[in-house]
This record gives structure tokens, sequence and C-alpha cells, in this order.
């Protein structure tokens, strides 16, 4: 496993990657800056999801090249790649409790030294979750369920944190408190955050950059503020102006 | 989607494999051995013989008129029950209408025979009044009356479960146009009704044509006989083999056929909730209808009902204590648990490979054509026992292994596997989905995290898996513990289980102590089933309010 802090050189980047999946066609090609907090937007059925999935490895290219922080990852099991997942929901197992779904960040067989179970505690704690241990995730609401799994994504420690639409599920209200403890995080561990949204309010929050993916293809990667000029693409624009 | 690392891919492919060829091993060798047997005996026994287009000629009316009778019935009882949603009673109607399915066929035929019997209450009844004319329950009339008495409640179920779909705004909109019942029924019941009915009527026109215990009871002599219990009495009675293959062909060929036919219809699935649900409909209120429906719905009651009393009446007036204590029950008793025991394990290890593998082979979106194929292997491994039924395959089994010796000493064994088999397509549709919805839960958390092998197993999908597996587990023993066909070609003294205690007492007109041992049978797959579903309603609260 790379260790995220050494990693400060490299960079996102798909070349000339291709995919069908059924009767859909998708190809990418893109080199996005490390460190950065970048918004994957889109309409929906566009791509977004699977632009994420060839990122994380559950979907593997028919052609081309997936480069993740220096290193071609392309034939690489998701476990094996330097990435954290956190999706819309499901992002706990049910039956376990809050240390052990973290727990599970460190050691998939569940090993933790001292030190380990601290920094679970630690996490939990960072993200507002402070003696939440044994709590089993039925009991928790929505957006602490969502930062239960933020903890787990600090314990994993990858340079790159994948991020599905994790606040789709939950109120507005909610929504902020979360997009302001995601940056936060951001700020304290340097990495590289891409998250898939369908709000342009929450991108314009949030995100350094952005990708705009329409048809399978990717149609801008920009700055922010270029982004939210809308760039003459007419999808785009229809985008922002949700 | 890429979830599993490839060495438990392959495993997952491996163990699916394995299994469907096992599958495809017992049931071809049965098979070949019949076809052989088969063209050995050419000159003996031909397709043309009167005999045997007699018993296919009964085999298939009386499956054609069971079938008809049950949907027939079926249509007005679900119509009642889908727009009575306050009739008191109704849920445990609708629960009652699931006994049948889970009911060893052999103890619904005892209730049955507690009314319609010659010495039955209706009888009774008539000749307190005078008549001297008997209802017989023998012969095509009894066979009737028990198949519909078996499906008629299925087809119900599946029919009230369409018309629990039907958007609650049709209702409203029927209301609003001053729609009367039979516009109703005609624009809106019958357009779902027709479109279930193909379904319904090919499962159950397959269950009547392979309808073994029923007949075996009720059917008497020539006249009334399946090709199933025909092939029994070739082997056990008759000893001709050449005549039992001549049929188990034919057996074959008929219901390959039907299973050509029913592909195209798919029969449509028994989401038991949904029954339950409280329906806002405003039709159905007025005095008539309310009148009409009442008397249906006391009429199902009675009809289902009754039978199931007498299996508890009849058997309480058994001298129970004595029946328990005698020794031969305490064999059947161990021997019955031991196989279901084995023939459950057996079906539920056999349907998870196919599950897993069909799962991981589905997920690849780059499959090869042998894949492709292994996976479409995999879904049609589970209707092979439908194509070749127990008494058939037991047949096969039976002549193979006649060159060793006596067959009844493996005859547990084939039991086993047989029972097995049977509970394989059942088990598959209550591990199938509980499955499938576990893997999208926590297959791609599992993956990111590198849970793999023994910890996934232990942390995931043991705990997550748990209570289908053990939902599986209980039904298919309780539908081995119930089998009498399987055990009909092999029983003997050595080998005596719950169904064949049953049968051989009924068979020496020890009514009494059959009556007695059925409710015994009847009460510990009742408690099977029970111990199966319970928790079944509330799986596991946590995960649902996780979603």
């Amino acid at each position: 496993m790379t260790d995220g802090s050494t990693m400060k050189a490299e960079d996102i980047s798909m070349e000339g990657v291709e995919l069908r999946l059924g009767a859909h066609d998708f190809r990418f090609d893109c080199a996005l800056p490390q460190g950065k907090i970048i918004a994957i937007a889109g309409p929906s059925g566009s791509g977004k999801s699977t632009f994420l999935n060839l990122l994380a490895g559950f979907e593997q290219p028919d052609r081309g090249r997936i480069l993740l922080a220096g290193q071609d990852v392309s034939r690489l099991h998701p476990a094996e790649r330097p990435v954290s997942l956190v999706f819309q929901d499901n992002n706990l197992f049910a039956h376990l409790d809050l240390f052990t779904n973290v727990g599970l960040g460190i050691s998939p067989s569940l090993r933790l030294s001292k030190e380990d179970r601290q920094k679970v505690s630690e996490a939990l704690a960072r993200v507002g979750l402070a003696g939440f241990e044994k709590r089993k995730p039925g009991t928790l609401s929505g957006g602490e369920r969502q930062r239960a799994a933020f903890a787990r994504a600090l314990v994993r420690d990858k340079p790159i944190l994948l991020l599905d639409e994790p606040f789709a599920a939950l109120d507005p209200g909610l929504r902020s408190g979360m997009v302001e403890l995601l940056k936060t995080l951001h700020r304290e561990t340097g990495n590289t955050v891409l998250i898939v949204s369908h709000d342009p309010a929450e991108v314009r929050r949030l995100a350094d950059h952005a990708v705009f993916i329409d048809g399978g293809t990717i149609k801008l990667t920009a700055p922010i503020e270029t982004f939210l000029q809308g760039g003459a693409i007419p999808a785009l624009t229809t985008f922002l102006q949700h | 989607m890429i979830i599993l690392t490839a060495p438990e891919r392959r495993r997952a492919i491996s163990g699916g494999a394995f299994s469907l060829g096992s599958i495809a091993l017992f049931v071809g060798i049965a098979v070949l051995v019949l076809l052989s047997a088969g063209i050995e005996s050419g000159g003996d026994t031909s397709l043309t013989d009167p005999y045997l287009l007699r018993i296919l000629r009964f085999t298939l009316l009386q499956a054609v008129l069971s079938t008809l009778l049950s949907i027939v019935l079926a249509i007005p009882v679900a119509r009642a029950l889908a727009r009575q949603p306050r009739f008191p009673g109704r849920l445990w109607l609708i629960r009652m209408m699931a006994v049948p399915m889970g009911l060893p066929v052999l103890i619904g035929a005892l209730g049955l025979l507690g009314i319609w019997g010659r010495q039955g209450l209706i009888n009774q009844a008539l000749s307190a009044l005078g008549l001297s004319q008997p209802v017989s329950i023998y012969g095509l009339a009894g066979i009737l009356l028990a198949h519909v008495f078996f499906n008629m409640p299925l087809a119900c179920r599946l029919m009230l479960v369409g018309l629990e779909r039907v958007p609650a705004e049709y209702w409203l909109v029927a209301g609003g146009l001053g729609m009367r019942p039979i516009s109703v029924f005609r624009f809106i019941e019958w357009p779902i009704l027709r479109g279930l009915i193909p379904g319904i009527a090919g499962l159950i026109f397959m269950l009547c044509a392979t309808s073994f215990t029923l007949v075996l009871i009720l059917g008497g002599g020539p006249a009334a006989t399946t090709l199933e219990v025909a092939i029994y009495q070739a082997l056990r009675f008759d000893f001709d083999p050449g005549r039992a293959v001549m049929l188990s062909l034919l057996q074959i060929v008929v219901t390959l056929l039907v299973l050509g036919v029913m592909t195209l219809f798919r029969a449509p699935d028994d989401h038991g909730l949904t029954a339950g649900r409280a329906l806002r409909r405003i039709d159905g209120q007025g005095m008539a209808a309310r009148c009409v429906d009442a008397a249906l719905l006391a009429a199902a009651t009675l009809f289902l009902g009754m039978p199931l009393a007498a299996v508890v009446v009849t058997g309480l007036e058994a001298n129970l204590f004595r029946l328990v204590s005698q020794p031969i029950f305490l064999q059947a008793a161990v021997t019955s648990l031991a196989i279901a025991l084995a023939a459950g394990l057996l079906a539920v290890l056999t349907s998870f490979a196919i599950i897993r593998a069909r799962s991981v082979i589905s997920a690849d979106r780059r499959k090869s054509l042998g894949l492709h194929g292994l996976a479409l292997a995999l879904g049609a491994s589970s209707s092979l026992i439908l194509l070749v039924p127990p008494i058939v395959l037991a047949t096969g089994w039976f002549l193979a292994l006649r060159p060793l010796g006596d067959p009844s000493r493996f005859a547990a064994v084939l039991i086993i596997v047989i029972n097995a088999l049977m509970a394989l397509p059942f088990v598959i549709r209550v591990i199938e989905p509980a499955y499938t919805v576990h893997v999208s839960r926590t297959g791609r958390l599992a993956a990111s995290l590198g849970l793999d092998g023994i910890a996934r197993l232990r942390m995931v999908d043991w705990p997550g898996l748990r209570k289908p597996l053990f939902t599986a587990l209980s039904f298919a023993m309780a539908l081995s513990l119930g089998d009498l066909g399987a055990v009909a070609l092999f029983g003997s003294d050595s080998l005596m289980t719950l169904p064949w205690l049953v049968y051989s007492k009924l068979g020496s007109y020890r009514t009494n102590d059959a009556d007695g041992y059925a409710l015994i049978l009847g009460l510990v797959c009742l408690l099977l089933t029970i111990a199966g579903t319970a928790g079944q309603g509330a799986p596991d609260d946590e995960s649902r309010r996780n979603d």
C-alpha cells in the first residue's frame, strides 16, 4: 500500500479508456490535479457512476490505462487500488457496530493493534461520533452513518477519496454541515477528493475543479470558475440552472 | 461489476459447475439407463400399447380438468378477497390458503378422506338425511377434488397478489366513473387476471400431471391411474421393469412438452407478504356484492378448513401416547429426520453454489461463450427435477443399481439425493432474492475494503444470509419429511420413514393409527415451517433502516 503523504506529485489520469456496458459506449480521457476537491457532474445516465466505478475498480476498461497516484491500476482489484470509497448508502455493515465497521478499514480481518484501536476512536471523534463505538448503524441517523463512513476513509489513509453522491440521501439541512466536514477533513489530509454530484449548489460550494460528463464522454475539465460559466456547452448550462 | 478477486471468482464458478455436473450426472444416469432398457425391451411393450395410451389419456385428462376447476374456482374467491379488505378473518383465510402448499400431500389426502371419504362427514350427514347414494371420493371425482383442494388456494393467492398490485387510484377512478362491479371486472380485474392465468395454469397443470401421492391413495385400479402411479405399480407389484421404462419415458415426454409450453408463460411469484395489505377499494361495498362475497368466502373457508380440521380431530382421537411409544415410530422418526436433514443440507449447499456462480457470471461483463452457457445451464438446473420427476428418477436408479444387488440397500442415499433435488427449486427461490439483495448491499463495500475469504464469510456473509439459509433449510426438510414418492419405490421394513408408516397403516386398514401418525407428521412439518419463517417477517430491522 502506498503512503498518501509521499505521493504529492501524482494525479489521476485516464488514457484512452474505452468501455462498453450493454448498449452504452464510454470513452474517457482526462488528467486531474492532485490534492483538490474535484466534482464529477452531469445529467443522470451520462456515465458519472461508470467513471467512478472505473477509478474504483468495479469496472475494468476494454482498452486504455487508468493511473492513480502514478500507478497503473487498470487491472487491479478494488481492494488493491489506492482509494477510499463512500457510497450514497449501505456504507456500513448493518449487523456490525461502528468500531468494527471503521476498524475493517484498517484491517479486513480485524487484526488491530493497540494504536489501530486508538486510531479508530480518534477518527470517530474527529467526525463528531465520539463514544459511538458500540452503536449499530441502525440506531444512527442518515447523516451520522455518512460521518462514520468518513471516519473509515480517514483511518484508511489513502491518497484518493471517491464519493458517489454521498449526501444525496440526506436532508438539505444536514448537507451543508456534511459539506463543511468534508472540506475540513480535506484540508487536514491533503488528499484528492472526487465527488459525484448532481447538485450545482453543492458543486459550487465544495469543488476546486470540476468535470462535466455527458453521453459517456468528458465534455469539460476545468477549474471551478470556468466550469461555472458554462463553457458554451448547452447540457452544462442546463445543469447549472437547476 | 467486479466484486470478487480472481481466485474467488474461479472458486465460485467451479463450485457452481461442480454442482451442475453432479445434478446432470445423477439425472443423466437415470435417464440413460431407462433409455437403454427401453431400447433393449423395445418389442415387449410398445408406445402404442392400449394400456399405456389409456393411462396417458387419463393422466392428461385429470390434469386438464384439475387445472380448469382450480382456476375457475379461484377467480371468484380471489376477487372476493381482493374487494372485501375488511372481511372478518380475511387474513386467516389467506394464511390458511398457504397451508395446502406446505402440508405433506399424504396428510391432506387423509384430511380429505375424513370429510369426503366413505366414513367421512359428508356421507354420514347424507345417510342421516336418508340418502343412500354415498359420495365417492375414489376415482376421477376424488382426484379432481383433491387437486382442487391443493391447487385452488395456490391459484387464489397468486391472483390476489396480482389484484393487490393494482394502483389504488384505479379503484378511485372506477368509483368516480360509476363503474358497476361487472365493468370493474371487465376493465380492471380481468385484464390483470388474464395476464396471470397462463402462468398459474401451467404451474398447476405440471403439478397435477406429475401428481403421485393423491392418485395413489384416491385413484382406484387401472381406470384411474396416472403415469407416475402406474410406474410405481409396474415396479412394486407386477415387477415389470419393461413397462415401468416405457411409462417413465412417456412421462418424460409429457413433462418435456409441458415445460416447453410453460416457458412461454412465466408463473407469477407468490410474494406472501403483500397478501396482508389493506386495500382501499370503494367498489364491492353494495349489499348484494357483500352477500355474494361473504357466501363465497365462507364456502372457501369450509372447503379448505374442514379437511384440515379433520386431520386434527381424527388425529386426536387416536391414542397418540401409544403410537408415539411404538418402536417402529421412533425408528421411522429418526430415519425421517436424518434423511430430511441430509437432504436439506444438500439442497441448501447445492443451491448456494449455483446461486453464487450465477451471480458471479452475471456480474461479468465480458463473459466468454462458455460462461454464458454455464449461466444458462445453472438457471435451468433446478428444472431438471421437473423434467424427470422423482418416481422416474427412482426407477432409473432402481434399474441401474439392480446388478449390484438389492436396490433397497442404497435406498437412503437415493432418497436423500432425490429429496434434495425436489427441494432445489424452492430453496433457490428462497435464497436467491436474499443473496441478490445481500450482494447489492455489501458487495462493493466488502470489495473496496479487501474483505475476502474466511473474513468475509464470518463477518459479512454468514450474519447477512443466516436467516434465509435457515428458512430454506427448514422448507427443504419439511418437503423431504412429507415426501412419499421416492420412499414408495424403495421403502421396506428396514427403511421406514414417517410418510411410509402412515401409508402402510392406511394400507392395512388401521386408519386410526394412520390418522394419529399423520397428525404428528403434520405438526412436525408445521413446526419446521414456523421455525423457518420466524424472523423472516422482520429480516433484521437494522439493515432495513439502513436502506
